[in-house]
């Protein structure tokens, strides 16, 4: 008997040889596809490794929801605006599935709170670009989400059960934030000079970004080898990547769209689309804290989070009071 | 004429619910913790839901072609004929959950009344607004409570909500021209008759929560004849922004 | 300063009218009545549910890795448990 989730980081007790004999049990568990549970015993690298992921996920999410929730005041319809709404709050509700299953690791949510607001753990690097224009909702869904799917899907099959839970609820409730992004670009492609105008401008600012979010290069990444074989990742940065380009082209293409990538070109060959170089040094310079909005972001959440302080006391006393009959 | 009085009625109807869905949805991400944001955008896409069915009503009563977008996007402050407190800025959360729960609890028993309506539309808009609001007032007496009889801090914070926002609870109550025709017909609510009912909602929760109502205030009301605060205009240019920057797009 | 986490509860849900409770996950909250509105705000924007069921992380007691052989193994050879373990004449109907 014993409690519903494991109350520590991880026990310390066990011997080299035990944790060496444990070790072998769990790989062969993960190499047959079976799912790795909260209180089953996993390497201490392995909690630590998707305490970092599913947490990164999950900040990633709440973060995201800034820069869309930037437009849901200005947003130009009644129904534009609901959908936006319900679009964002789909992303708040991600975070805290991911937040949950993070927490099933031993840590609150916090801890992971802290990291982020102290900036030891990361989100996303794509929402330190700031959304200029009403199109940019449009690049948000199509791009932004539409890069995130492919990689969501694939973390259905990751090896953590919690985690892949989650994943699968959220890629079913992903599915129409795609399709709304691409609503309202394939509308301002075929709107006003203006509007055509900003969907191309927003095509351009967001398609590059969209492609760092897989991460860097496979040869360049120092958690894919790890993650791979123990099955959190099922995908590398790089397959990933490709599939989503094969994936958007045609689309930006249906709606007279350009793709800002002048190499960009089918290559019967791989069956593939070649692209152009990615501009890795803009990528480290935003994960490293000096992209347009990294510091406004932060600022935003330690303000929302410390002004929420007062009213997360009370409920707490509230709650205190009655139990204890007051 | 009387279809005039019933597009005046409709829309005030329609304001109520659009500018405190869009009051609401101000919140997004700066709610005091995850859950509460979602449920704060919740609330906003109820009212939001309800206004475009108002406001698309309205606007088959105007005729021609007029849109629900037309009369939510290009109307200005003077023409706006919400009452005054769902225009009120959010403030902190007590000011939030305050001008959430008289409202809420006015909503609940308005709409019990407008579901008998001979208006066919206007009692199918109502019956689906009583289950909504049924929710929400929930969640805001259940939050008046919790901060009321909270801390010594939220207890100050939300004795203070109530006492501002209150001025402005008496318009709810108001009959005008409108309203007196309407009644007459059968169509509209007779606020007068639930103003003891509120009353009474109002001082159980409030007494629950340790909070007390307060008295001797100078009540203010002029949103029904386009007379608002100052906030209503900026909330307004923020949300018409794009329609009145490029009136010939469509989005 | 304390970030004053809010208890967790696990949340199940009801699909359907009949069906068994599932689980869905957790939400945080200081309250029942809390815990209940924030799981239907969280799990259930798209009717996923008929029913709601919360209950505090600390208050569920599950059995542990290290107990799978000892539960659940010795049920392993008791076949008569399933009605395919019995032969009977193809002629007897309502079995
Ligand atoms: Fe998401
Ligand atoms: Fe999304």
């Amino acid at each position: 008997m014993g409690h519903f989730l494991p109350s520590n980081h991880s026990s310390k007790a066990n011997t080299l040889t035990m944790s060496a004999v444990q070790e072998t049990a769990f790989q062969e568990k993960i190499d047959a596809e079976l799912k790795i549970e909260a209180k089953d015993w996993m390497p201490d690298k392995y909690r630590l490794h998707l305490i970092r992921q599913i947490s990164q996920h999950a900040h990633s999410e709440v973060i995201g929801m800034q820069p869309e929730g930037n437009w849901i005041t200005r947003a130009p319809s009644l129904r534009s605006k609901m959908v936006l709404i319900a679009k964002v709050q789909d992303e708040a509700g991600h975070g805290l599935y991911l937040y949950s299953a993070t927490e099933t690791l031993g840590i609150t949510r916090s801890e992971l709170i802290e990291q982020l607001q102290m900036g030891k753990a990361k989100y996303s690097s794509i929402f330190n670009y700031p959304t200029l224009t009403w199109a940019d909702m449009g690049a948000i869904g199509w791009l932004v989400d539409g890069a995130a799917i492919v990689n969501q899907q694939s973390l259905r099959r990751t090896s953590y059960g919690p985690y892949s839970r989650a994943m699968i609820r959220i890629c079913k409730e992903e599915s129409f934030h795609q399709r709304q992004g691409y609503e309202i670009m394939s509308k301002m492609s075929n709107g006003t000079t203006e509007q055509q105008e900003m969907a191309q401008d927003a095509l351009n600012r967001w398609w590059w970004p969209s492609l760092m979010m897989f991460g860097p290069a496979d040869s360049e990444s120092a958690h894919t080898s790890n993650a791979m074989k123990w099955k959190i990742k099922r995908g590398t940065n790089d397959d990933l990547r490709q599939l989503f380009i094969d994936r958007t082209v045609k689309q930006a293409e249906l709606i007279g769209l350009e793709i800002p990538d002048p190499d960009l070109k089918w290559n019967p060959k791989t069956k593939h689309y070649d692209f152009g170089e990615i501009d890795w040094e803009e990528f480290w310079e935003v994960v490293n804290g000096n992209g347009f909005c990294n510091k406004e972001r932060i600022n935003n959440h330690i303000k929302a989070r410390s002004e929420g302080q007062w009213v997360r006391e009370a409920a707490l006393a509230y709650s205190e009071k009655k139990q204890n009959g007051v | 004429m009387s279809k005039e009085l019933l597009f005046k009625y409709v829309l005030t109807l329609g304001d109520d619910a659009l500018i405190l869905g869009q009051r609401l949805s101000q919140w997004v991400y700066k709610g005091p913790f995850l859950e509460e944001d979602i449920a704060l955008s919740n609330i906003s896409l109820d009212m939001f839901g309800r206004a475009n069915l108002f406001l698309e009503y309205a606007a088959s009563l105007k005729g021609s072609t007029t849109t629900a977008d037309d009369l939510a996007f290009k109307r200005n402050e003077r023409e706006f004929s919400n009452h005054i407190l769902c225009e009120q800025p959010n403030g902190n959360f007590a000011n939030t959950m305050a001008r959430q729960f008289f409202l809420d609890a006015f909503y609940k028993l308005f709409f019990e009344k407008l579901a008998e309506s001979e208006d066919e539309q206007l009692s199918a808009i109502a019956q689906k607004s009583i289950k909504e609001t049924t929710y929400h007032f929930r969640h805001s007496s259940k939050w008046v409570i919790r901060l009321g009889d909270g801390t010594a801090e939220s207890h100050e914070k939300m004795q203070s909500a109530i006492d501002n926002l209150w001025m402005f609870t008496d318009e709810l109550f108001e009959m005008n021209e409108v309203d007196n025709n309407m009644l007459t017909q059968k169509i509209g609510v007779d606020c007068l008759t639930i103003k003891a009912k509120w009353d009474q909602i109002i001082d159980e929760v409030l007494s629950e929560a340790t909070l007390k109502r307060p008295e001797n205030i100078h009540m203010t009301s002029g949103g029904r004849e386009g007379i608002h605060t100052e906030h209503l205009g900026h909330l307004l240019s923020d949300m018409q922004y794009l329609q009145r920057a490029y009136p010939d797009a469509e989005w | 300063m304390s970030n004053n986490n809010l208890p967790t509860w696990e949340v199940f849900i009801q699909p359907k009218t009949g069906a068994s409770f599932e689980h869905a996950g957790n939400v945080h909250a200081s309250d029942k009545e809390m815990a209940l509105q924030n799981a239907r705000e969280l799990y259930t924007r798209r009717q996923e549910g008929t029913c709601i069921w919360v209950v505090k992380t600390e208050d569920i007691v599950s059995s542990n890795p290290e107990d799978q052989q000892s539960f659940f193994d010795p049920a392993d050879d008791k076949l008569y448990r399933y009605p395919t373990f019995f032969k009977v004449s193809k002629k007897a109907k309502g079995l």
